[in-house]
């Protein structure tokens, strides 16, 4: 009985409130008080709710705007982890906000399947993540500059570990070197030009490109770190490429992130960027010790994501997409915006609030939104 | 056997619901405003992918809210 009464409500109040309702109430309370009760809550819920008209932009503007006058500046700092920097603060809320398409601390967070999510082989598996190059894997490289050719000298104790072994780097380095012979010496691996007078400059940049050869690993991931967190392990990287890391089999693909909102935006939808840009947004501002209501978040990632594709709160982001021309000249770049629309001759409907404002006319926000109709 | 990744999978990734014409003339209706104007998705978003989506079809995107709950959310799809 009581069931249907809450039922009826679904779509009147929000889940959370039902359920809050229903919490509070006593087990054997008559279905007419429960009704009642409801009736005032929802009463309630639609006197609090916000007018048509309200201007929330413009608050939700100034309620993150306001906080943030008072973080501190600091760009590199240990946010919780060890060894790993991670940029918060005021430089982060920016860079999330204004959209940018390379972060300055790129950084993905690894969930593990079971058994190794127990810490099974936590080490090894955080090892295979890690990008490594050629320069891992050798002892000492160098140009014999009277011979005109590189000699490479493998770690011998480092392949002992059995990723790779001295043949995959020979197959490596015959692929990459083009112009290039490769020889095995008995200690050594060689690297002779077979232009016999090629410039030793040259020969100097190939030693580097050598150097930066990928040899395994996940691309881009330049450092890992496993911990526990809520007595599960995890692997926490710098450096991200979750496509491929979602191609591991021991990594869980249902909770594994990155904190890159355009890397989310391709592999997950927009749907999930708005997400990450919420929670991105909210843990800077939690970690600097300062409230702010997650509805103001909520709605800056709702425009974000508006159009389907990330656009940042920039005059090429969200800005360049007003349709008003006074509106687009009145944020930055006013002579530029109002130059291209005089030269193609673009109408201005004056249906927003800013370019109102221009012209002294009422705006069309709170009471200005409401046109009176006579009756005939 | 490799198991392959599916976007809709993932925590991140609310559920995306295909509207019927008769459901989305009904949403427009309540909301008193014309499918232009609502937010949009683009064909090729991950999460849309094997649900048949063609340009111009509404989709019902129920999210976990901190605040409600759950909430409802619209998005016309786009190119």
């Amino acid at each position: 009985m009581a069931k249907k009464i809450y039922e009826k409500y679904e779509d009147k109040l929000p889940l959370k409130i039902i359920e809050e309702v229903k919490s509070e109430i006593p087990k054997k309370t008559k279905a007419s008080i429960i009704k009642k009760i409801l009736d005032d809550v929802y009463k309630e819920f639609k006197q609090s709710s916000l007018e048509p008209g309200e201007s929330i932009g413009i608050i939700s503007a100034e309620s993150i705007g306001e906080p943030s006058t008072q973080m501190t500046l600091n760009t590199f700092h240990f946010a919780g982890v060890a060894e790993m920097n991670v940029t918060v603060g005021l430089p982060r809320i920016i860079e999330i906000l204004d959209g940018r398409k390379t972060i300055k601390t790129p950084t993905m967070e690894i969930y593990l399947k079971k058994p190794y999510s127990e810490g099974k082989e936590i080490k090894k598996i955080a090892k295979s993540i890690k990008q490594t190059t050629i320069q891992d894997y050798v002892e000492e490289i160098s140009v014999e500059i009277t011979e005109s050719k590189i000699k490479i000298k493998l770690d011998k104790e480092i392949l002992k570990e059995g990723v790779v072994d001295e043949k995959k780097i020979l197959s490596l380095l015959k692929k990459k070197a083009k112009g290039y012979n490769v020889k095995q010496d008995r200690k050594e691996l060689l690297v002779i030009p077979k232009d016999e007078d090629k410039n030793i400059g040259e020969i100097y940049r190939m030693k580097e490109k050598i150097k930066e050869i990928y040899v395994t690993g996940v691309k881009d991931v330049t450092q890992v770190l496993p911990v526990k967190r809520k007595g599960e392990f995890m692997i926490i990287t710098s450096g991200n490429n979750l496509k491929d890391v979602l191609k591991l089999d021991f990594v869980d693909k249902t909770r594994t992130r990155s904190n890159d909102i355009y890397e989310i935006r391709k592999i997950l939808g927009i749907e999930a960027a708005r997400q990450v840009i919420i929670n991105e947004v909210f843990k800077v501002i939690e970690n600097q010790g300062l409230n702010v209501d997650i509805r103001h978040i909520m709605l800056v990632a709702d425009t974000m994501t508006a159009s389907g594709k990330i656009r940042g709160i920039t005059r090429y982001g969200i800005i360049s997409e007003k349709s008003s021309v006074l509106a687009r000249a009145a944020f930055e770049t006013p002579m530029k915006h109002l130059i291209n629309a005089s030269l193609i001759g673009e109408l201005d409907d004056l249906n927003s609030v800013i370019e109102n404002v221009m012209l002294n006319q009422p705006v069309p926000a709170g009471t200005g939104m409401p046109t009176l109709v006579t009756k005939k | 056997m490799k198991e392959k990744f599916d976007a809709k999978k993932h925590v991140l990734v609310p559920e995306h619901i295909k509207l019927t014409k008769k459901q989305t003339k009904k949403i427009l209706e309540e909301y008193k405003i014309t499918k232009n104007e609502l937010p949009r998705i683009s064909v090729d978003d991950p999460a849309l992918k094997d649900l048949k989506f063609e340009i111009n079809d509404v989709v019902k995107i129920i999210r976990k809210s901190p605040t409600a709950g759950k909430s409802t959310y619209y998005r016309r799809v786009v190119k």
